[in-house]
Parts: C-alpha cells; structure tokens; sequence
C-alpha cells in the first residue's frame, strides 16, 4: 500500500500544470481569445494526453486510471478550454469493444440528462448531446447488440455554448448511426461499460477535484488582497472558516477520488463502479459547494459575469452531470450495499 | 500508487484475520455502553500480545517497526470483524517520544503500548478549554518531589488510569505558555479525587474530572524539561486529530457496517430518506479511510504531521457526525425496546466536534497555517 503518485505520475502532473498556466483562461476574457485556445489544444494534441486509454498492445492501456486523472484534475484547475473528457471517454469505449482509434477527432454522445451514454436504435433519439464536443465532428453511441452493446457513430452539430463556458457541447445531428466496425465482433458486456463509467466517473471527480483548487485558490488570493473596515476580509474569522471548510472538502474529495482512478483498472468492473460511485456523491457534493463559497467570498465581484467563480461553477455542474451526480451516485451505492432493496437500483 | 496489499502486507492482514476468528472478545460498541470499558483493558492486552497492537512505532517501546500503513490493515480487519475499534493513546505515545528523556521513556512507553498500564491526559481545566495556556494546576518543588493543587476536566479514561499525563505550571513568572511543565502522576494516591461525568448518551465510564489537592509527583517523572509542557501538549494534541492516531476510521466502518446489516435484513421496512442517510454515511467512511492511507503513504516520504492533523480532524468529526445522523435515521429518536444503542451512538457523535479541540479552532488552524490568510 502506497498511494503517492510515482515520479513518472508527478512528471506528468507538472507537465500538464506548465502548459494549462501558461495556454489556460486566467480571466474570463481569454476564453474569447481564439488565438490562446487553438494554441493550448494544439499543445493537448501534441502532448497524447487524450489517447492515454488508447490500447498499447493488445487491449491494455497506454496508462492507468490514475495518469488519466492527473491530466483530468490539472486540467480542472486551469480551466482548461479543451476537450479531454469526451474524447477520452471514445477512445476507452473503442479499446473496450476492440474498435479501431477513430479517424477524426470524436466524443461520446449522452441521453439528454448526461447520466448516461445514448443508447440508439436506427437514429439517435431527440435530445441526445454530447458534452465536451469542441472540435469533434462525430460521437460514438451504443447499439443493442445481442445481450450487449455495439459502438456505432453519429454526426454532431455545431458546438453551442452551454453551462460550462469551458467545454461547449452539440447535438446529434438527425441521421443514420454509423456502425462502428468490431474486428472480434465482440460486443461490450456489462462488465465492460462498468469499467467505461467508473473511467467516465473517475475523470469527472479528478477534474472536480481540480476546480475545487482552482477555486479555493482564487477565493483565497481575493480574501488576501480585499480590504475592508481597513483590513483583508480574509483575516475575518467569518471567512476564515468558508475557506477552511471549502479546502478541507477538497482534500477529503481528492483522498477519494485518486482510490476511484486507481479501482478502474486494478479492481473487478462492479468494485470499480463502486469506488467511483462513492467518490462521486462525495465529489459532487464537495464541488458545489467550494464553488459556492468562491462566490460567496467574492461578495458582489463574484456574482459578475467577469470574475472567473462562476466559470469553475459552471465547469463543476457539467462534470457533476457527466454519468450522474449525487442521485444517481447515492442510487448505486445502496444498490451496492443492498440496502435500498429494489428501490436503489437504477 | 496503489491501494492494494504488497505480499508482506496481505501476509499481515491474513494472520489477523485468522487470530480474530479466535480473539474477537464481542464487547458492545465502544462509547455507548460502560461493558465496554470494564473490557477494553483485556482487549488491549490481547492485541498487542496477538502481535496487532502499536505494530509501527519501534521495537524499543514494545512495537514492530513497521511502516504506518500496517494501522490501516489493522483498522480494515477489526471493522470486517465487527471487532473493537485500536485502543485510542498513540497520541500519548508519540509526546513522550518526542519530548521526553530516555529514561522517562523507557520506564513508561512499553507499559502504555502493551495495555499493562492505563492512562489518562489531565489537559482542561474548568476555566482553560480551548484557550489551555491559561491552565491554573500548580506544582510546587517539594525536595525531589512536585506537589500538584488543581482541577481537571474532560478526562476520559480517569477513572481507569494508573497514570495522569498532568499539565501543572511550574513557573509563574514567565509568560503563560512558558511556565508549563508535564509529568507522570500516579493516580493511586490520597490527594487525588476521580469523579465520573456522565455524557448525554448516559456513558458513565468514559469521562471524569479529577481534583488533585496535594497530590505527589517524583521530580524524575516530569516529561520533558521543565517548561517544555506547551510544546509537548501542541504534539499530544496535534496527533490526538489524526484518525489513525485513534483509530477511528475502523470505528466508524464498524458503526456503518451494523447499520448496513441492519437495514440490508429488512429493505422495505425503511423509508427513501433513512436509506439515503445511511449511503451518506458509507461515503463519508470509507473517504476517511481513503484519507487515512493516503496520509500515511505521505509519511513514507518522512513528512511528519503538521497543520494538516486539523483537516484530518474535520473529515473524521464529519464523517462521525454523518454516521451519527444516520444512526439516528434508523434508529429513530424513540428507541425501541431495551435497545438504544443507536441514540447513544448519534448523542455521542455530537462530541467529536469538540475534543482535541473544537472544529472552531481546526478551522483557525487551517485558516492561519494552511491557507496562510491574515492573522484577525
């Protein structure tokens, strides 16, 4: 038992940091700067950080759950405005099912609820979206096939600005769903798509984790630097202890969101699922309310369009819906623990 | 990183297991019933004699030398085994460690660790809780001895303990802080009165007060120097708000784990809400296990405790309270029958937002040490 991330994962870490520090929106302003957004994805896309769950050989990984997360959470903090999470999600999905990497750059497409990947029969049903969509001109859906689920691809639409100012998403276009050739025509049992979304929950919580430094950060620089009845707000004892409570439930998130990453690939698909639901509720739960406090220490500042609280808010709530938030998470872990009797399992 | 057993650790946690088939002594929950203290002490004993107690502080003091993350093994297999939770001291371990001379520490240290002497930490006082510098005990030189005038509070285990680690000032000249000191006090002596506290769930065992009225202490068994008692408190107390220093995260997996063999035997008979309650409970556990290992694989890099025991603190007292309100969820405020030993449990959670210090002052803490926001 050792959970310190390893030199290499540490590397990865700073590295990501370098270059959301440096190619990240610092203010609001910049996520309108075209110009720093295409230079930050081009530095994501030469770095391979979005093929991290492409197979290496065989079906194996280039890297685990937890390298994904560090990516995912440095990310968070940085608000970086580009896409990760969807298109890692379609490669896991293609190394699942033994597909081919995708030609183009592709995301998953979600029921409208997020809470889950859209099933389709001949075409996608109203509704169907795909967060984190920005560049990808197709998302991956899943096909009944026999007792399982095949992959099968639909077009998207134009990105539209959405909740989360960061990671725009589409809509599934009206049309037939491509399906996606499996050279073993193995489909994905359910085991699989357990793995899928402890992956999926795994990331979300990661990069919650991130918005939740993020945040506590910028509200802390603010505590330091505003000063009223002559003095920093930050040295009031009322918002001393909104900041310590929002740091603490960050630290108690990040302890169980890096088990979630570790558990998608070392633990049985159903535990995995487990610990990622677990880190789920209590990430989510954690998220809202750190970014709540960054606006709450903000005061008047922090319910503007131009301070950067809300834009780790928004980013928090698309993570949260992202394969369902405290609901749904609570849902599967009674049903794990078989105390809601039918009533849990959904 | 991995959360997973190395082969020496699966080794350990197989042997433990093993032994508890055999040695799980049945007490009733800790803290809600007083059968549970008249059996602690055998506990104790058994454990350690079993080779599963103290297991990582050095061998010189009774232990194994082995890395902290053998406490988490130990804490998993005692909670599956719905077994009693590690005694709670290695907070008074580690401030004799670190202050103490090497005399002190050899005629005490192996008697706490292997649970053949008990003890109790004489800290508050009725006027000096959260503000604890300004302790009014007194020790006045008398030859080779010092004699203690005072009055203690929330002393758990005094009624138990042949020994008080006493904060008792020594110099009234200095500056508050400085004028304390800490010794080893026999408490089998005339001039020293135990009274038990009752707590609001009725427990009787677990807190006292004592008097000390003239009560003698051997100079040699000041711990530390003399005016070394704040700085030896300021480490009791930091490590007292470490989970694994108490081994509550076993505690509270063992609390949720009778509450899930409560409600998992009879689904339809709780409503929607009690059993969201209890999920909530089983999330804050096992974070606070989660937590735990991965503060101690931090120590594996020699990163001694810090500041961060009072983020430690809030998680454990949160996680508490969670598995208190659902105790209370399902238990219902009306016990049932002869058995309340869920009110007492949800009543006793109310308790851990206060000792070892209140969750008012681990969020001064945090404030000022970790965040670094002005001083008020």
């Amino acid at each position: 038992m050792d959970v310190r991330l390893t030199s290499e994962q540490q590397a990865l870490r700073y590295s990501v940091a370098q270059v959301v520090d440096r190619l990240g929106p610092g203010t609001v302003r910049d996520l309108d700067d075209g110009e720093r957004a295409a230079k930050l994805d081009a530095a994501v896309d030469a770095s391979g950080w979005r093929e991290l769950r492409v197979p290496l050989e065989g079906r194996a990984p280039l890297a685990s759950g937890v390298e994904t997360a560090v990516v995912a959470e440095e990310l968070g903090r940085g608000l970086a405005d580009t896409p990760f999470l969807g298109p890692t999600l379609a490669a896991e999905l293609r190394r699942l099912a033994g597909a081919p990497p995708a030609g183009t750059n592709e995301t998953v497409a979600f029921t409208g609820s997020l809470a889950a990947a859209a099933v389709v029969g001949p075409g996608a049903p109203p509704g169907t979206i795909a967060p984190d969509a920005r560049g990808a001109t197709a998302a991956l859906v899943l096909v009944p096939h026999g007792s399982g689920h095949a992959l099968a691809s639909v077009p998207l639409g134009p990105t539209r600005p959405g909740t989360d100012l960061t990671r725009p998403g589409a809509v599934v276009e009206p049309g037939p769903a491509v399906p996606v050739e499996l050279p073993d025509s193995r489909p994905l049992a359910d085991d699989d798509l357990s793995t899928w979304t402890a992956l999926g929950l795994s990331l979300d919580c990661a990069d919650l984790v991130g918005v939740m430094r993020g945040a506590v950060d910028l509200a802390v620089g603010y505590a330091c630097a505003r000063r009223q009845f002559d003095r920093p707000i930050g040295s009031f004892q009322a918002v001393q202890h909104l900041l310590a409570d929002a740091f603490v439930l960050m630290e108690g998130s990040r302890s169980v969101a890096l088990h979630a990453a570790w558990s998608v690939d070392a633990l049985e698909p159903g535990d995995a699922l487990a610990a990622a639901a677990v880190a789920k509720a209590y990430c989510a739960r954690a998220a809202r309310t750190v970014c709540e406090t960054a606006i709450q220490v903000h005061g008047g500042i922090g319910n503007t369009w131009e301070c950067l609280a809300h834009v780790f808010l928004r980013r928090a709530l698309l993570s949260t819906d992202v394969l369902g938030g405290v609901g749904t998470s609570l849902d599967r872990v009674v049903a794990h623990h078989g105390i809601g009797g039918d009533r849990g399992l959904r | 990183m991995d959360f997973g057993d190395a082969p020496e650790e699966a080794e350990f946690r197989h042997r433990l297991r093993t032994w508890l088939d055999v040695h799980n002594p049945g007490l009733p929950a800790s803290s809600t019933d007083d059968e549970y203290w008249s059996g602690q002490a055998a506990w104790h004993q058994s454990l350690y004699d079993g080779g599963f107690f103290g297991v990582t502080w050095q061998t010189s003091i009774g232990g194994q030398g082995l890395p902290s993350v053998y406490d988490v093994i130990v804490d998993d297999e005692l909670a599956a085994a719905g077994a009693p939770p590690r005694p709670s001291l290695g907070y008074l371990v580690e401030g004799i460690l670190e202050h103490a001379d090497d005399d002190v520490q050899a005629r005490f240290l192996p008697g706490i660790v292997n649970g053949r002497d008990r003890w109790c930490q004489g800290f508050s006082e009725p006027d000096a809780g959260s503000d604890l510098a300004s302790l009014r005990t007194r020790a006045d030189r008398d030859g080779d001895e010092f004699v203690i005038t005072g009055h203690k509070v929330w002393t758990s285990y005094s009624d138990d303990a042949e020994w008080c680690l006493v904060l008792a000032r020594t110099d009234h000249e200095v500056a508050r802080h400085k004028g304390i000191s800490a010794f080893a006090l026999p408490m089998r002596q005339s001039g020293v009165e135990q009274r038990p506290l009752p707590m609001i769930n009725g427990i009787t065992k677990e807190f006292g007060e004592v008097l000390f009225d003239g009560a003698r202490v051997p100079a040699a068994n000041m711990i530390g120097r003399s005016g070394e008692g704040w700085p030896l408190a300021m480490t009791i107390v930091s490590h007292e708000r470490e989970p694994h220093e108490l081994g509550y995260a076993g505690r509270y997996a063992k609390q949720v784990k009778d509450l899930v063999a409560r409600v998992s035997a009879d689904t339809g008979g709780y409503r929607a809400e009690q059993v969201r309650d209890l999920a909530w409970a089983i999330v804050e556990s096992e974070m606070l296990g989660l937590h735990v290992r991965r503060r101690l694989s931090d120590r594996l890099d020699g990163i001694v405790h810090g500041p961060e025991g009072s983020v430690d603190k809030l998680l454990m007292t949160w996680t508490e309270q969670a598995v208190g309100h659902a105790a209370l969820s399902i238990g219902g405020a009306r016990a049932t029958g002869p058995d309340d030993t869920l009110l007492k449990v949800y009543l006793y959670s109310r308790a851990q937002s206060v000792m070892g210090g209140t969750s008012q002052i681990q969020r001064n803490l945090v404030a000022s040490r970790i965040l670094g926001l002005p001083a008020s």
